[in-house]
């Protein structure tokens, strides 16, 4: 006979005490064979030393940095003395970075996000998709001192005089703000369009199935539906390439120039200053160290720990950003695998 | 430790290990002896109440009508084997963090026979299959209580990799191994090589299986679960080329290969078309000689094909247990008559 | 407003910025290129072989007649490009198994809060700018290293060839691995986390550890993915230059195997920190061919490395599913 929902059982008796709790750690290594607990303390050594490793940069610099670092050094101007505590500060290598990294990353964003949206939901024709695509997977992966090399010899030609200044024989001098911001957005470019892609592949397809449904173009589809979602991807991608691009030196040297101060070449403001010279602090510490000009070691420090304050909080921005949790830990990788170059060896 | 009773039946007490200062014991695993051939009906052990299957069980009952006709596990064996028992459950509950899946089950599981768990979903059989061989410990949260032994001794007391090598689980997707054919079936008897060693270091007899063994074993385990005929020319395929019933077979091969007390099997059809399903359900009955069989399935068809005494588990309890003939043609509890004949499921 | 023409127009935009982007990196490499041909067409193969020290020609090209009929193009790139597979290789060497055990370490066996703390730590590593490394390397390890390995003994032992400091080879590569191996693991987490957990629950429930389940069924399962981050870090240390060039020793010389023990405390000079070193020299037309030379050499290299791991991946991926 066919009877409803199965009635509720009697009240079940109470479990009996002694309960074994499985620990979280599912077989306990005391039990393991003597290679394998040697393999597991190798594989927690190497994590932790790492960490240490990173600890220990970080604090390294912190102290020697603010040993010297005071406010007064932040915001003045460096002047040439041979005495080092009066010599002046590290202003125009902050603004420097500040300047450079805005116009670089300024370049980067809007065209790494239109590119990584036309590779998503356009590619069309294919062969040149792929052409594009196989282009930033190269320029990934080549070094910053190849870029460097490129720009010196194709800025310095008179068609590209207007991105900086000329100098007094009429030659063409190549290096500005403007070139060296055009070089580094190479460099960050892959990073946001490849988190811009891959945030878009990840979008499930009825997103745009009911976008196209009620009659909306694929331009509007992208721009209101599509693009808001993926915000928190490209900026972790901007972020992290903005990262990318404070770290460069090879770029700064020598497309920028490396000046002890911002020069202006001529024209009005903002103009002049991006066209002219300067420095940064990475080419800063370059410079301060025995490898470049100047020995100054401790001014070295001072702007090496500034740097690393500002790729530190880079870093933490990026995990932070959107905070949707293991997704966004494993795009931070990924996002860093793409510093070694092509992404899908 | 105050008495469970005072608690409210969501609380579970904290852990106890029930063999705390023991290290963990490697026992040889007991050479299988032919089960002594005796006239059908009476089971050795006793089975606590009120659950034990009647005495002396050769009454023939008709199955109500809807159900299949028996087929030949149904019959009384000629000569029928008498089953050793090989593990026993006594009072076993399980939990999930502070949700009780199995409630007070206690059942036998004896060689020379097939033991099917049935019930609808969410009645906690494939939770008390995981406890056999302590997969329940993967997951963070599981918590026991009541006793398991295999062969009289304690799980617990077992080191936890000696145990699953005596009790193995075959799984509801075939999951083969990235590697050739041979290589995983190899793959326990390259642990079980190792395993011997360190007994050998130890002191206590045992041999590892050499290269000529090795071969021979995995010929053995591969005719056992009925390949060999269809993969004994080339060994060295990729496992993951075969198809499903046949991956499906590679991993009974695989978990057989290391000669297993007890072999467990979690629904392993249900992702199978029905000649492999056919197959199978064929190995199964042909295996129970020589191992333990426990097998979970939904489909009361298979049920009645392949097993000898079916368990049904509703709600983490268990309903009933007994012959598959009297459970299936006599059910003496009203909820596994409904569930036999199809009333919910 | 139209739809249709607006799609239009959009595609064709974004389109248009995707060929720009394109041509720009089209003209990159192409300028390399081509830049770098008259080097290799005045020097053909003794380009690539040892016969000269590259310091010094350098210097002749800088301090030679300037017009194009008489000036100086001998090059021999031998000690550069020796010093590049030493460093670069013995980077990766320390790195590879590194970076694999600091893998496994984040993906199984680090309880999640020392996890949660762990990977950002390491992927800070990533971050650091080269200078700070190169930094930290010439003003703190160098002077340590020199203290504690390089006896006067030692530095006698080679005085006539070449002045032993802490700036070396082995510096070089102990920095360069600490630079490339956040990139490892990078790919190799990633990797790690897509193995099926079928297949480590399969090997559980045979009885099989979890160290042994990784080594033996996740890591051959990922054996691609450790290929391509080694490729990947690879070409990432062929390209490095400003570190190099501040601690690798900046003398264009080859290391001799033969030194015994001092040959991992001897100065070098890759590919990129030459480049670096003489790029003030554009000017000089010898000069800037033979750089971009240098430059289209590394570029080449990561290319062919990359096409090399694609050809040794296939027999890897036999076993695997077929996608």
């Amino acid at each position: 006979m066919a009877s409803a929902a199965p009635t509720v059982p009697a009240p079940a008796p109470k479990p009996p005490p002694g309960l074994y709790r499985a620990s979280l750690t599912r077989d306990s290594v005391r039990t393991w064979p003597l290679s394998d607990r040697i393999a597991y303390l190798l594989c927690w050594g190497v994590g932790i030393g790492l960490c240490l490793i990173a600890v220990a940069i970080v604090v390294f610099f912190a102290v020697e940095g603010l040993s010297y670092l005071s406010v007064h050094l932040l915001f003045t101007h460096e002047n040439a003395s041979p005495n080092q505590s009066s010599s002046g500060g590290i202003l125009d290598p902050l603004e420097g970075t500040l300047i450079l990294t805005a116009v670089a990353i300024l370049i980067a964003a809007p065209l790494g996000v239109a590119v990584g949206v036309w590779l998503s939901e356009y590619a069309r024709p294919a062969w040149l998709a792929r052409l594009v695509e196989s282009a930033v997977d190269m320029i990934a992966g080549t070094p910053d001192i190849l870029l460097a090399l490129f720009a010196l010899v194709i800025f310095a030609r008179p068609a590209f005089a207007f991105l900086s200044s000329r100098s007094e024989n009429g030659a063409v001098v190549g290096k500005s703000f403007l070139t060296a911001g055009i070089t580094l957005s190479l460099i960050a470019m892959p990073m946001i369009v490849g988190s811009t892609r891959e945030a878009l592949a990840l979008l499930p397809n009825h997103l745009r199935e009911a976008s196209h449904a009620l009659g909306k173009t694929r331009a509007r589809t992208v721009r209101k539906v599509l693009l808001p979602l993926v915000r928190p991807d490209y900026a972790r991608g901007a972020t992290l390439g903005m990262g990318r691009i404070m770290a460069d030196t090879a770029i700064v040297i020598y497309v920028l120039g490396a000046t002890e101060r911002l020069f202006s070449a001529g024209g009005p403001f903002p103009l002049s200053v991006l066209r002219g010279e300067g420095t940064t602090l990475t080419s800063y510490v370059y410079q301060n160290s025995p490898a470049g000009e100047g020995f100054a070691p401790q001014k070295a420090y001072a702007a090496a720990f500034v740097l690393l304050a500002f790729v530190v909080a880079l870093n933490l921005l990026a995990l932070f950003i959107g905070n949707r949790g293991e997704r966004d830990r494993r795009s931070v990788w990924r996002a860093i695998a793409s510093l070694g170059g092509i992404r899908r060896p | 430790m105050s008495g469970p009773g005072s608690r409210s039946p969501h609380h579970v007490p904290p852990a106890r290990r029930i063999v705390p200062h023991l290290k963990p014991t490697v026992v040889e695993p007991p050479v299988p002896q032919p089960a002594p051939v005796e006239p059908a009906a009476v089971m050795a052990s006793p089975v606590a109440a009120p659950m034990a299957p009647a005495a002396g069980d050769t009454v023939v009952q008709r199955p109500p009508a809807g159900l299949a006709e028996p087929g030949a596990a149904m019959a009384p064996r000629a000569g029928a084997a008498q089953a050793v028992e090989r593990m026993h459950l006594e009072s076993v509950w399980l939990a999930y963090g502070d949700r009780w899946v199995v409630r007070d089950v206690t059942l036998p599981v004896r060689q020379g026979e097939v033991l099917a768990l049935i019930g609808a979903s969410g009645s906690g059989k494939t939770t008390l299959l995981r406890s056999l061989n302590r997969l329940t410990e993967i997951t963070a949260g599981a918590a026991r209580a009541g006793r398991i032994t295999l062969d009289g001794d304690e799980i617990d007391g077992l080191e936890v990799n000696d145990l699953r090598r005596r009790v193995s689980m075959v799984f509801q997707q075939p999951n083969p191994f990235p590697m050739s054919v041979f290589e995983n079936v190899a793959y326990p008897l390259r642990e079980e090589r190792s395993a011997q060693r360190r007994r050998r270091r130890l002191g206590l007899p045992g041999r590892g299986p050499g290269r000529a063994e090795m071969q021979a074993a995995v010929a053995e385990a591969l005719r056992r679960a009925g390949l060999y005929d269809e993969v004994g020319d080339n060994l060295d395929r990729a496992a993951l080329r075969l198809s499903g019933g046949q991956q499906q077979r590679l991993c009974i091969a695989r978990s057989l290969a290391a000669r297993p007390e007890v072999l467990l099997l979690d629904e392993p059809c249900s992702a199978l078309d029905p000649i492999s399903t056919a197959t199978i359900e064929e190995l199964i009955v042909g295996l129970r000689e020589s191992v333990a069989v426990v097998i979970v399935t939904h489909n009361l068809q298979q049920a009645m094909r392949v097993a000898d005494h079916v368990a049904f588990m509703h709600l983490g309890e268990l309903v009933e247990y007994g012959t598959s003939r009297q459970v299936f043609g006599e059910p003496r509890q009203q909820r596994t008559r409904e569930y036999v004949s199809g009333a919910f499921g | 407003m139209s739809g249709r023409s607006g799609d239009w127009r959009t595609e064709w935009a974004l389109r248009a910025a995707a060929a720009a982007l394109l041509g720009v990196i089209a003209l990159v490499f192409v300028t390399v290129l081509v830049e770098a041909w008259p080097s290799f067409a005045h020097n053909g193969i003794h380009w690539f072989l040892p016969g000269g020290e590259p310091d010094q020609e350098f210097k002749a090209m800088i301090t030679g007649p300037q017009d194009p009929a008489h000036a100086i193009w001998t090059f021999h790139a031998w000690p550069l490009i020796w010093a590049t597979i030493l460093t670069t290789g013995f980077a990766v060497l320390i790195a590879l198994p590194t970076a694999i055990l600091a893998a496994i370490f984040i993906v199984e066996l680090a309880p999640y809060p020392v996890r949660r703390l762990a990977e950002p730590t390491i992927q800070l590593l990533a971050g650091v700018p080269s200078v700070v490394y190169g930094l930290l390397g010439i003003l703190v390890l160098a002077p340590w290293l020199e203290a504690t390995f390089i006896s006067q003994g030692r530095k006698r032992s080679v005085a006539y060839v070449v002045q032993l400091t802490g700036a070396n080879l082995t510096l070089a590569a102990l920095i360069l691995a600490v630079m490339i191996t956040p990139i490892m693991i990078a790919l190799t987490v990633s990797a790690l986390q897509t193995v099926p957990r079928a297949w480590t629950e399969g090997s559980s429930a045979l009885g099989v550890n979890r160290w042994r389940t990784i080594r033996r069924v996740s890591l051959r399962a990922v054996r691609p993915a450790i290929l391509g981050a080694t490729v990947l870090a690879t070409g990432r240390a062929l390209g490095e230059a400003i570190m190099l060039n501040m601690v690798a020793g900046s003398r264009s010389f080859a290391p001799n195997p033969l030194d015994g023990t001092t040959f991992f405390f001897e100065p070098v000079q890759p590919m990129a920190a030459a480049i670096v070193r003489y790029i003030e020299a554009i000017s000089v037309p010898t000069v800037r061919h033979t750089l971009y030379a240098l430059g289209a050499v590394v570029l080449v290299s990561t290319a062919f490395l990359s096409l090399a791991s694609w050809a040794v991946k296939q027999p890897l991926k036999r076993y695997a599913a077929r996608a």
